[in-house]
């Protein structure tokens, strides 16, 4: 395991330097184009949300190996007012900011592996896992 | 007191310059201005400490200081320069007064410190607010050329239009992605609005958000906005994410865009050929549209 490096978000700009942290990491990992755009995809969902409904978090980025395989771990931790009804979120078109509402739920088909832990008024933990192949 | 402290420094200005060349010298060697050549270096130090001391004899001369910060900055040396120069002065000042006073005790350090410092701040303060300034004026300068640049709209042809994205979208260049949309679409009368991401480097929720509300808006006034330049990529990521872009039409590259744009318009493009009848044909046919 890898030591973790992370980006603070604060700014809306902050958004693109944990994608391109990330997008690197994935590329120097062998990771395809097709998988790149996801990670980078997830990351920038990841890390909006982070933006939008928190006043700051970080999303940190690890490269994890067991037996047979290598994955990019994505975790976005927060302190903000966290989710009250994460199955409402993973519903697709479930919104409070006038979005989309494909956000949570898309990065979880973008990734192989998808954990959110939250608890009102301290904050919320997304772990998101993309296995190479 | 402070004034006779300011007659200690200026009576003995050679021997405080001379103090104060060899500890910048010294910090020359494992610093940020390694790779200037001596004599610049040396020249750059006498005219400093004589900005200083300028500065220090007649309170506050503001033109010999902007010259200065001027000319370091055009040099592009960076701020530690200044600021370390005047830390070593205030320190290499307050050292020789302390070194010439017959007693010392804290009061008297104390008041030492205090007048040095009076002649120090301001003129930190003016090199300061002089370099960050210049670089406020080289950012903002930047922020407006990149505004001009982030949604530019091209009439290639009459009732067709097409907007080129590249690079990342904000919030702020999506508000101005729609209003250069629309305001285009009503100018140059198109019919066909043709938004290429192929410069985009990451379409999320957020990106697509914006591009649809822009197509929707389009479409409200009465235009057909085709997206084109779909990365194979970002054509998984899209439907990975779940966003419906069934609504308008897409294309993968500018050109299949542009075919089709001309279909809309009822237009298409022909091949010239060596017959002159064919040619005056096409000449007859541009006519009548």
């Amino acid at each position: 395991m890898t030591p973790q490096s992370c980006v603070t978000i604060q700014k809306e700009w902050d958004i693109v330097g944990a994608r391109q942290l990330g997008r690197d990491i994935a590329k120097k990992m062998g990771f395809g184009t097709v998988d790149q755009a996801r990670i980078a995809t997830a990351i920038s969902e990841l890390a909006r949300n982070i933006y939008l409904y928190t006043e700051n978090g970080q999303i940190c980025f690890e490269v994890v190996e067991n037996m047979n395989r290598k994955g990019l771990v994505i975790l976005s931790t927060d302190n903000g007012p966290g989710i009250d009804d994460i199955g409402r979120v993973m519903e697709d078109g479930y919104s409070t900011s006038g979005g989309l509402g494909a956000g949570l739920p898309g990065v979880k088909r973008l990734m192989d592996e998808f954990d959110v832990q939250s608890e009102v008024g301290v904050g919320t933990k997304i772990k998101a896992i993309k296995w190479a192949r | 007191m402070s004034q006779d402290f300011k007659k200690i420094v200026i009576e003995n200005s050679d021997s405080i310059v001379q103090m104060w060349m060899s500890e910048i010298n010294s910090l020359k060697q494992d610093n940020y201005t390694a790779n200037i050549s001596d004599e610049l270096f040396e020249s750059t130090n006498r005219e400093f400490v004589n900005v200083i001391f300028t500065s220090i004899k007649n309170q506050g001369s503001v033109k010999v200081v902007e010259d200065f910060s001027e000319k370091i900055i055009n040099l592009g040396w960076p701020l530690s320069y200044i600021t370390d120069g005047l830390q070593v002065f205030r320190r290499v000042s307050v050292d020789y007064i302390l070194g010439q006073s017959v007693k010392v005790d804290s009061a008297h350090i104390s008041d030492v410190m205090k007048s040095v410092d009076v002649w120090v701040e301001p003129l930190i303060r003016q090199l300061v607010n002089e370099y960050s300034g210049s670089w406020e004026h080289i950012v903002s300068l930047q922020r407006v050329a990149l505004q001009e640049l982030s949604a530019p709209l091209i009439p290639v042809m009459d009732r067709i239009t097409v907007m080129p994205l590249i690079g990342t979208i904000d919030t702020e260049r999506a508000k101005l992605i729609m209003e250069n949309l629309l305001e285009g679409v009503i100018k140059h009368n198109s019919e066909v609005v043709l938004i290429d991401i192929t410069g985009v480097p990451v379409v999320d929720t957020m990106v697509a958000h914006h591009i649809i509300q822009a197509a929707e808006a389009v479409r409200l006034i009465g235009s057909t906005c085709i997206l084109v330049g779909i990365r194979p990529e970002i054509a998984q990521t899209i439907v990975n994410l779940g966003i419906d872009l069934g609504k308008f039409p897409t294309k993968s590259s500018l050109r299949k865009g542009f075919t089709r744009a001309l279909e809309i318009t009822n237009r298409k493009v022909i091949d010239l050929e060596d017959n002159e009848e064919s040619i005056e044909k096409m000449i007859e046919s541009l006519r009548g549209e």
